[in-house]
C-alpha cells in the first residue's frame, strides 16, 4: 500500500506511489512500437536459419518484385559500416570482426542476412519470406565445453582453438592454502544461459533529414547517449547529429545496453531510402538475437579447517561467449571473479576464465551480470563445505564473515567492500522464519518421510558501476536542474530508466532538498537532445550514481538560490526552506517563485553571477557499493511428482539507505521471481547443431503467477558512505540471493538421501530422476 | 482484397476495410489508434495484448479484425470514465502493480474480468486468474495485492 503525499514533508523513505503510472494504467504511454511518422516504411530482418553455413548466393528479385517493398539490403550493401560494437577489452582478446549484415558466412541461428523495406509490416513480412538464400551448411559447436575441446568445429575459422581469451586473477597465497588445508570440497557447477525476456521486446524508428544531415533513433534501449556514440561512430555521422530517443521501455534487464546491429542498421537504411523505418523485434527474434544471460560452467575447489574456516577459493570459469562479442561480453565473467569470495574473509583466490566461443547469441549482462553466477557457486560450495564438516550452514557463514570493524574490507580480488553488517540479516532472517523450530519440524517431517528442505544464501553485490576507471564507457553519472521561470522544478538526468520509478525517487531527492512538493518536480531523462550526456541505467547504478548527481546539482543550485534570495532580501544571512529563502534577522521571506521571476528577468544580478537558475553536476563514484542480504527458503519435494512445493521465501535485503519502500519491494520481487526462474525452471537450451529449442514462450518457462511463493520481504540499514544518500542498489539482490538460497534448500530437502549437489533448473523431472535414483526399491 | 468492418471500440462506432489477414491487435493499435493494447509474444502466451470483447478478456493478437466485425470492444483506453480512473487502475498506482508497465494494460483487463466473475477472490484464485499473463518485473505479488485491494474497494 502506498502512502498518498497531500502536503510538503520529508518524502524520502516514504511509500510514495509512482509518478511514472498514470499513463502506464491509462495504456497512454510510447513505447517505440506506439510511434508512426509520416511516410513510414517498416523493416524485417532475413536470418540464418543454421547455426554454421556458408552463403553460396542471395537472390533478392521476388522480394522486391512484390508490390510495396521498397528496398531489400545485403551484406554487400552496408560493408562499410560498423562492426557492431564490444567495449570490453581484456588483454589478448580475440574479437570477430561483427558486420551489420552476414556476408560471406553466418555464425548462429538468426545471424542477420538481409533487410527487406516496405511500406507495410505485412508486405514486409511477406517480402523477407521471398528471399532466397542458398547456404552451404557447417559443422557448429553449441557447448562451450565441447567447442574447447580438441577436433571440434571451429566457429571462426581464423581461431581453431575456439577461445577468446584466458583471463587469470590471484590474491594470496593459493597453493600453501590448499597444501596447509584439513579438508577441499570441489564441485562442477553450472549457471545455464538464460533468455532476459523484457516484456517489451526490441524496436527500432529511425528518421533521417537529409537537408539537416540529422538522425533520429527511437530504440528501446538502457543507454540512449552510448548507442548515440557508437552508432553515429558506425554510421559515421556527426554525434550530435544523431539523436537518439528511448521513450517509454518496456524492461531491460541489461539486455537493453548493448548497441545492436538493427540500431545501426534501420540509421543505414534510413539514410538510404530517404524515409522514416521502423522494424520490430518479433518475440522469437527477441529469443534468438537479444543477448543471453549466464552461460557458465564453473569448477570450484574450497579450502578449509575442520573448525569450518575457508582457507582458500579456486575457481574456472568456462564462459560461453557466443559466437560474437556484443558490448560487454567478455567483461561479464570478470564480474564473476570480483565476487568470488562472497561476503567471505578468505584472502586466498585464484580465478582463470576461459571465454569459449560457441554458435549461439552472446551472453551479456542479464540482472547481476556476472555476480549471480559467483554468487550461486560460493554459496552453494558453502553448503557442501557445511554438509562435508556435518556444520549447520548458518554457523559456517556467520564463522566466515567479514567482521563489522573490518570495512571497508580490501577482498582479494581487489576490491574495498564499502560497509557491511553481514550477520544482521541472516539473524534476522533467522527470526523471522524461526529457524530453530523449522530445523525441529524438518526432522520431524523427515521421520515421516517428507522431503522438506532449508536453504540459505548470504550474498553480496556490487552494485553502482562504478567509478569510471572500472568500467568500458565511463562510470560517472550526469543530473541537471533548472528552476523554470515559474519557479518549477525540472530534472535531467542521464540515467534512462525503464521501470526502476526514478521520475519519483528523483522527484523525492529534488523535493526533499529544495522543499517544494513533490508534484512541482519533473524529471526527464532518454532523450540526447534534451538531456546532458549521460551513461544510462544498469548495474544497480541510477540511485546510488544519477541520483548522487543529482544531489550535488542540487547543492549548487541551493547556493545560487541563496544568492539570489540575498539580493532580494538585502541580507548576507539568509537560509532556505519550505521552498523559500528566509532572511534569519528580518524574518522576511521571498518564494522560489520570485526568485526565479527575478533571476530570469535580470533587473539585477547579484555579483559573480549569471542570470537563471541552472545547476549541473557530473559525478565520478570513488567506490562501487556493495549491498547484501540473506535469504532464506523452505521447501518440499513431492517424491512422486519431482515438483517442488516452496513454502516460505524470506528476503532480508540489505541495500543502504532506502528512498521508497515501495519501489524498493517491487524490485526484490521481480528480482527473486528471476532468480527463480533461473533455479527452477528457466533455461536456453541449443541442439548440437545450434538450433534454438526453447525458441518462443511455449517452451522457455518464464514464472507465471501461480509459480511465485509469497515473498516475505524485509531489510536491515547500512548506509553506503560512498555517497552522500547513503544508497547501495536493489536492482539485482532479488535475483542474485534467489538462486542459490532456493538450491541449498532443495539439496537439502534430499542431503539425506546422499544428494551434494544439482545444476539449475532443478525441473520436475529432474529432481523425480535424482529422488527415485536415491531412494532404493524405486524405479529409476 | 479487403473486407469492410464495423465495431464499436470504448464506446465509439469505427468502419474500416481491412485484409482479412489483418490481426486485430495490428487493426487497433495501427488502424483504429489504439496504442494501450500491446504486443508482447504475438502467439496468444504473454496476454500484453488483452482488451474486453463482447465482455470477455481475450487476446487480440489471436484474433482477426474481420473476426470483430460487429463486436463490442473494450481497451485500456475505455476503461476510465469521465476522467475517473477505473477502481482497477487505482489499484494497480497505488499498490506498484507495474513497473516497466508494458504487461500493464493486459493485466488490468484480465484482472477487471477476473473480479467480474469472483469479487472475492483468494490469492490462489487470484494468481490462478492472472495465469495467462506475463510479467517480467514485478514478481507478480504487488498485481496481486492490487487485485485484492481493487476487490476490497469494490466492497466498499
Amino acid at each position: 500500500m502506498s502512502t498518498i503525499i497531500t502536503k510538503r514533508e520529508t518524502l524520502a523513505g516514504k511509500r510514495i506511489r509512482r509518478k511514472e503510472d498514470p499513463r502506464l494504467i491509462t495504456g497512454t504511454a510510447t513505447y517505440v512500437d506506439d510511434i508512426k511518422l509520416p511516410g513510414m516504411h517498416y523493416a524485417m530482418v532475413v536470418r540464418s536459419p543454421h547455426a554454421a553455413a556458408n552463403i553460396r548466393s542471395i537472390n533478392t528479385k521476388a522480394a522486391l518484385a512484390i508490390k510495396g517493398v521498397a528496398a531489400v539490403f545485403t551484406g554487400k550493401d552496408i560493408e562499410g559500416v560498423g562492426p557492431v560494437p564490444c567495449g570490453a577489452a581484456l588483454p589478448g582478446l580475440r574479437v570477430p570482426h561483427h558486420t551489420i549484415l552476414a556476408t560471406d558466412r553466418v555464425y548462429l541461428v538468426g545471424h542477420p542476412v538481409a533487410v527487406v523495406v516496405a511500406t507495410d509490416r505485412y508486405i514486409a513480412q511477406d517480402a523477407a519470406e521471398a528471399v532466397e538464400i542458398d547456404y552451404e551448411v557447417l559443422p557448429a559447436v553449441a557447448d562451450p565445453e565441447k567447442a574447447l575441446a580438441p577436433g571440434a568445429p571451429p566457429v571462426h575459422p581464423q581461431w581453431p582453438d575456439n577461445t577468446a581469451f584466458n583471463f587469470h586473477q590471484e590474491g594470496g597465497e593459493v597453493d600453501k592454502a590448499f597444501a596447509d588445508a584439513e579438508v577441499v570440497v570441489k564441485q562442477r557447477i553450472t549457471s545455464q544461459r538464460l533468455i532476459p525476456m523484457a516484456m517489451e521486446t526490441r524496436g527500432v524508428v529511425a528518421d533521417w533529414r537529409a537537408a539537416e544531415r540529422s538522425l533520429t533513433l527511437f530504440t528501446s534501449t538502457q543507454a540512449p547517449h552510448l548507442v548515440r556514440s557508437l552508432v553515429a561512430q558506425c554510421l559515421g555521422l556527426d554525434d550530435n547529429r544523431l539523436r537518439v530517443v528511448a521513450p517509454e521501455v518496456g524492461g531491460g534487464f541489461g539486455s537493453k545496453i548493448d548497441t545492436y546491429a538493427e540500431e545501426i542498421l534501420m540509421g543505414f537504411v534510413a539514410m538510404k531510402i530517404n524515409k522514416p523505418v521502423k522494424w520490430i523485434e518479433t518475440r522469437r527474434e527477441n529469443f534468438l538475437c537479444t543477448i543471453h544471460g549466464r552461460g557458465h560452467v564453473d569448477y570450484y575447489e574450497l579450502a578449509a579447517k575442520r573448525d569450518g574456516e575457508i582457507t582458500a577459493i579456486k575457481l574456472k570459469i568456462i564462459q560461453d561467449l557466443g559466437a560474437f562479442l556484443s558490448l560487454l561480453t567478455p567483461a561479464i565473467p570478470t564480474l564473476s571473479v570480483l565476487m568470488m569470495p562472497g561476503l567471505y574473509r578468505t584472502k586466498n583466490i585464484r580465478a582463470d576464465v576461459v571465454g569459449a566461443f560457441t554458435n549461439c547469441m552472446a551472453t551479456d549482462a542479464y540482472r547481476g551480470a556476472g555476480r549471480p553466477e559467483a554468487t550461486h557457486g560460493i554459496e552453494r560450495m558453502i553448503d557442501i563445505l557445511a554438509a562435508e564438516l556435518k556444520m549447520d550452514p548458518a554457523e559456517i557463514r556467520l564463522k566466515n564473515f567479514v567482521r563489522n570493524e573490518e570495512f571497508p574490507f580490501p577482498t582479494a580480488t581487489g576490491l574495498i567492500y564499502d560497509s557491511g553488517d553481514y550477520a544482521a540479516p541472516l539473524h534476522k532472517a533467522m527470526g523471522i522464519v524461526d529457524y530453530k523450530t523449522a530445523r525441529k519440524e524438518q526432522a520431524e517431517g523427515r521421520a515421516k518421510g517428507k522431503l522438506l528442505g532449508i536453504g540459505m544464501s548470504t550474498y553480496g553485490e556490487i552494485c553502482a558501476f562504478g567509478p569510471s576507471p572500472a568500467t568500458p564507457a565511463g562510470g560517472w553519472e550526469s543530473a541537471q536542474v533548472k528552476i523554470e521561470p515559474s519557479g518549477k522544478v525540472t530534472v535531467m538526468t542521464g540515467i534512462s530508466p525503464h521501470g526502476q520509478g526514478e521520475e519519483t525517487t528523483f522527484s523525492q531527492i529534488a523535493a526533499d532538498e529544495l522543499g517544494v512538493d513533490l508534484d512541482d518536480v519533473l524529471v526527464l531523462h532518454g532523450d540526447t537532445s534534451i538531456v546532458q550526456y549521460g551513461i544510462g541505467t544498469f548495474g544497480s547504478r541510477s540511485t546510488a550514481v544519477g541520483g548522487t548527481a543529482l544531489y550535488f546539482a542540487l547543492q549548487e543550485l541551493k547556493t545560487k538560490l541563496k544568492k539570489w534570495g540575498a539580493l532580494l532580501l538585502d541580507s548576507e544571512d539568509v537560509m532556505l526552506a519550505d521552498g523559500q529563502c528566509t532572511c534569519n534577522k528580518s524574518g522576511k521571506s521571498v518564494s522560489f517563485k520570485e526568485i526565479a521571476f527575478a533571476a530570469y528577468r535580470a533587473m539585477k544580478v547579484p555579483p559573480n553571477m549569471e542570470p537563471g537558475l541552472v545547476a549541473t553536476y557530473f559525478w565520478e563514484p570513488p567506490n562501487f557499493t556493495f549491498p547484501f542480504g540473506a535469504h532464506i527458503v523452505i521447501t518440499e519435494v513431492d517424491r512422486e511428482t519431482g515438483d517442488i512445493d516452496i513454502k516460505r521465501y524470506v528476503a532480508v535485503d540489505d541495500c543502504g539507505r532506502i528512498l521508497n519502500p515501495l519501489i524498493v519491494d517491487g524490485q526484490v520481487h521481480g528480482g527473486v521471481a528471476q532468480g527463480l526462474g533461473q533455479a527452477l525452471w528457466e533455461g536456453v537450451v541449443y541442439d548440437d547443431n545450434g538450433q534454438l529449442l526453447t525458441g518462443e514462450l511455449m517452451d522457455y518457462a518464464v514464472p507465471r503467477a501461480p509459480m511465485m511463493p509469497w515473498i516475505e520481504s524485509s531489510h536491515t540499514v547500512t548506509p553506503s558512505p560512498v555517497n552522500p544518500l547513503g544508497v547501495k542498489g536493489v536492482g539485482e539482490a532479488g535475483t542474485i540471493g534467489a538462486s542459490p538460497a532456493v538450491v541449498n534448500s532443495v539439496v537439502d530437502a534430499l542431503s539425506h538421501l546422499g544428494v551434494r549437489h544439482i545444476d539449475m533448473p532443478l525441473t520436475p523431472e529432474k529432481i523425480w530422476q535424482i529422488v527415485s535414483k536415491h531412494e532404493s526399491g524405486r524405479p529409476a | 482484397m479487403t473486407q469492410s468492418i464495423t465495431l464499436t471500440i470504448n464506446g465509439t462506432s469505427y468502419s474500416h476495410e481491412v485484409e482479412p489477414r489483418l490481426l486485430l491487435i495490428h487493426y487497433l493499435r495501427e488502424v483504429a489508434g489504439f496504442t494501450g493494447p500491446h504486443i508482447g509474444c504475438e502467439t496468444s502466451l504473454c496476454g500484453a495484448c488483452t482488451v474486453e470483447f463482447e465482455g470477455k478478456a481475450v487476446k487480440s493478437c489471436t484474433m482477426f479484425a474481420v473476426q470483430a466485425d460487429g463486436a463490442n470492444i473494450v481497451t485500456i483506453e475505455g476503461l476510465a470514465t469521465n476522467g475517473k480512473l477505473h477502481a482497477m487502475q487505482e489499484a494497480f498506482w497505488n499498490e506498484h502493480g507495474a513497473q516497466c508497465g508494458f504487461c500493464t494494460p493486459g493485466m488490468i483487463m484480465t484482472s477487471k474480468q477476473l473480479l467480474d466473475r469472483n469479487p472475492d477472490p483468494t490469492e490462489a484464485e487470484i494468481r490462478h486468474g492472472i495465469e495467462g499473463n506475463i510479467c517480467r518485473c514485478t514478481g507478480y505479488q504487488h498485481i496481486v495485492n492490487a487485485v485484492r485491494a481493487a476487490a476490497k474497494a469494490g466492497r466498499a
